[in-house]
């Protein structure tokens, strides 16, 4: 099944698409590639200043500056890959309309465009890593499944939404308010300890964002934060996990039989 | 023989709503108080028909009547409604030319996009990237972006990159549209080499003498059923009667006319006998006038101009027009057209051609069904006479 989705022609034409959409990304700026690196450093020492110097929050938690970073790379890899991935199927809608090829890669190509940007985002990370003298943890070898759990879920949703743009148009506004939402529903910018109700605390924490960005930091920088299996008791554990189970094959099974319709909804 | 395409009853009907609901707040409101109005449009009804391996089959039609419908259901981009499509071997995937050109990528980048999108990978490409550069004849531009391309340039580079997929089936659709001259001729050498080559070919054209010329067998599509199939000489028949029944209607219609309205064209007339064409503009004026002039021109069912005249042209002085006075202009214009459709023009000014009063875009067409074909643009009389020693 793998072998027959991804076979030569496939491959070829989603490396195409990417290198396209890569070549495109930074099209006319004077610093071209460097806008990968540049935007989330210029993003991170704006937060930085107003959240640590002025507001002075997470005090208690080691290393809160890579901390915060590395929390505000996860979802902003998590918002562009879904808005990007979201107006992909409309915006190629040439291809769509005049050529027979797999829909979906239209969407995967987007969201490698966006994975690639998640890895240099990554060396950022690794840099601020070694400038705040961060120990190296033994649990840094579970990040990239963490990584994958959050590509996963993002490529669900981004199925979703791509396929449900072709029919409601407002998707994108109802989706950029959801992400505003989720930006502060996570626990990215505030340590989870600032939530002090326990039943809010662990319902933030069923959240697969929430999650993986806590685990992520859990893994790589202190392990004194709170993560969702420590909070969660019992089956409830799983939830974020079965969540994101959940939205991919519903997200799979509501794109096939959209796709089919694509080239004259457009 | 096994067929090489095989379609049954194939049918095709979009939902059109009355008014497009393509927000969440809009199908919300309109939830409950009553149903979404749509309208069906069937584009194909029941059609059927099989194309044989190594055959040049034609598709034709008139605008609208579910060819382009057709072709997307061939080539798999949209998914019938009722009735199968089924495809014996490989099919070209693209309806149109060109298909992901990106304006602001290089000529050399926009090849290995759209090859990619054709089916190829990067290795082949390459392999074949140096005859598609010279096919196109486009080396010195490769590196310069899409976007300062002539639009000439471009079609010549889609197609150059086209004709590379070697698929047992081909999908072309009115590529002869596009282009000039010299592009042309490379499109029916290649045509030529399809057939030669036995090649099995799917052919959409408006173009009766390529049509004729090339395919074994055809099917004429009018409002979404086959009217006709057959021997390419009958179908290609068939949709010139079409036109001819339709004539009037079409010539009393006033899209496409536009003008000041000081002077109006009446009618547009045609005429044709023994080797001569003519063409009579009636027309009448609201207001007095000096020297008016009066011109047509014609196009061929390409839509190449292949006459052009007015009355200053012709050195014709008409001379004082008092208001009210209708007046008629005959051109009497060897037979020089190529079978099928032709299109008339018809525009009236004031003399230096500063206020336009009445300019009538496709005002008549004619059609031409003469017994000798050409691939050229013009078919003059012609003597031919041999002398064997």
């Amino acid at each position: 099944m793998i072998t027959r989705v991804f076979n030569k022609t496939n491959r070829a034409l989603l490396a195409e698409l990417v290198r396209t959409d890569f070549k495109l990304r930074y099209q006319g700026s004077v610093l071209g590639y460097a806008w990968s690196l540049l935007r989330p450093l210029l993003l991170f020492l704006i937060l930085y200043i107003v959240f640590v110097r002025f507001l002075k929050i997470g005090g208690d938690i080691p290393h809160f500056p890579v901390y915060l970073l590395l929390g505000i790379v996860l979802w902003n890899f998590f918002a562009e890959m879904t808005s990007q991935s979201l107006g992909s199927i409309v915006n190629r809608g040439d291809l769509v309309r005049k050529i027979r090829i797999p829909r979906w890669i239209i969407v995967l190509s987007s969201s490698i465009s966006a994975l690639i940007n998640l890895f240099l985002n990554l060396l950022v990370v690794i840099l601020f890593l070694f400038i705040n003298e961060v120990d190296l943890l033994e649990t840094t070898l579970w990040l990239p499944l963490i990584l994958l759990e959050i590509y996963v879920f993002a490529l669900g949703l981004s199925l979703f939404l791509a396929a449900a743009f072709v029919k409601y148009r407002d998707i994108n506004y109802i989706w950029e308010v959801i992400l505003q939402a989720g930006f502060y529903l996570t626990p990215i910018l505030y340590p989870i300890t600032l939530i002090t109700n326990p039943a809010l605390q662990k319902l933030m924490l069923l959240n697969p964002m929430a999650q993986a960005i806590q685990d992520a930091r859990y893994a790589t920088i202190t392990h004194q934060t709170v993560i969702s299996r420590q909070v969660l008791q019992g089956g409830l554990k799983y939830t974020p996990y079965l969540l994101v189970i959940l939205v991919l094959l519903a997200a799979l099974r509501y794109f096939r039989q959209q796709s089919k319709f694509f080239a004259e909804n457009i | 023989m096994d067929s090489a395409v095989r379609v049954e009853n194939l049918g095709k009907t979009f939902k059109l709503p009355h008014e497009r609901y393509s927000s969440l707040k809009s199908s919300f409101v309109n939830f409950r108080p009553r149903r979404r109005t749509y309208e069906l449009q069937q584009a194909l009804k029941d059609v059927s028909f099989e194309i044989k391996p190594g055959e040049f089959f034609g598709i034709v039609g008139r605008n609208g009547s579910g060819k382009s419908t057709l072709l997307k259901l061939l080539a798999g981009i949209y998914t019938p409604t009722s009735g199968v499509v089924k495809v014996n071997g490989s099919l070209t995937p693209f309806i149109e030319l060109g298909v992901g050109f990106n304006p602001e990528l290089t000529g050399r980048e926009n090849i290995f996009l759209n090859g990619a999108l054709l089916g190829f990978s990067r290795k082949e490409m390459q392999a074949m990237y140096d005859d598609i550069v010279e096919f196109a004849e486009l080396r010195r531009f490769m590196d310069q972006k899409l976007k300062n391309y002539s639009s000439g340039m471009e079609v010549r580079l889609a197609f150059s990159i086209a004709i590379k997929v070697n698929s047992d089936i081909l999908l072309l659709d009115e590529v002869l549209a596009v282009g000039d001259a010299a592009f042309q001729k490379k499109c029916f050498n290649y045509f030529r080499q399809l057939k030669k080559d036995k090649k099995t070919v799917v052919f959409i054209s408006h173009d009766m003498n390529a049509v004729r010329e090339y395919c074994d067998r055809a099917i004429l599509l009018e409002k979404g059923k086959i009217l006709k199939s057959g021997s390419a000489e009958a179908v290609a028949q068939e949709y010139i009667k079409l036109f001819m029944t339709d004539t009037k209607t079409q010539a009393g219609a006033d899209k496409n006319r536009w003008g000041s309205g000081a002077a109006k064209i009446k009618s547009v007339q045609v005429t044709s006998q023994s080797g001569k064409v003519r063409v009579t503009i009636d027309s009448h004026f609201k207001r007095a006038d000096n020297d008016p002039v009066i011109g047509i021109y014609i196009k061929n069912p390409i839509g190449i101009r292949i006459f052009e005249s007015n009355t200053k042209w012709e050195r014709i002085n008409i001379g004082d027009v008092k208001a009210g006075q209708k007046l008629s202009v005959t051109w009497e214009i060897d037979d020089i057209f190529t079978n099928g459709i032709q299109t008339i023009t018809a525009a009236l000014s004031n003399h230096d051609a500063t206020d336009y009063y009445d300019w009538w875009e496709e005002a008549s067409i004619f059609s031409v069904d003469k017994d000798k074909i050409t691939t050229a643009i013009a078919l003059p009389n012609t003597k031919v006479t041999i002398k064997k020693s």
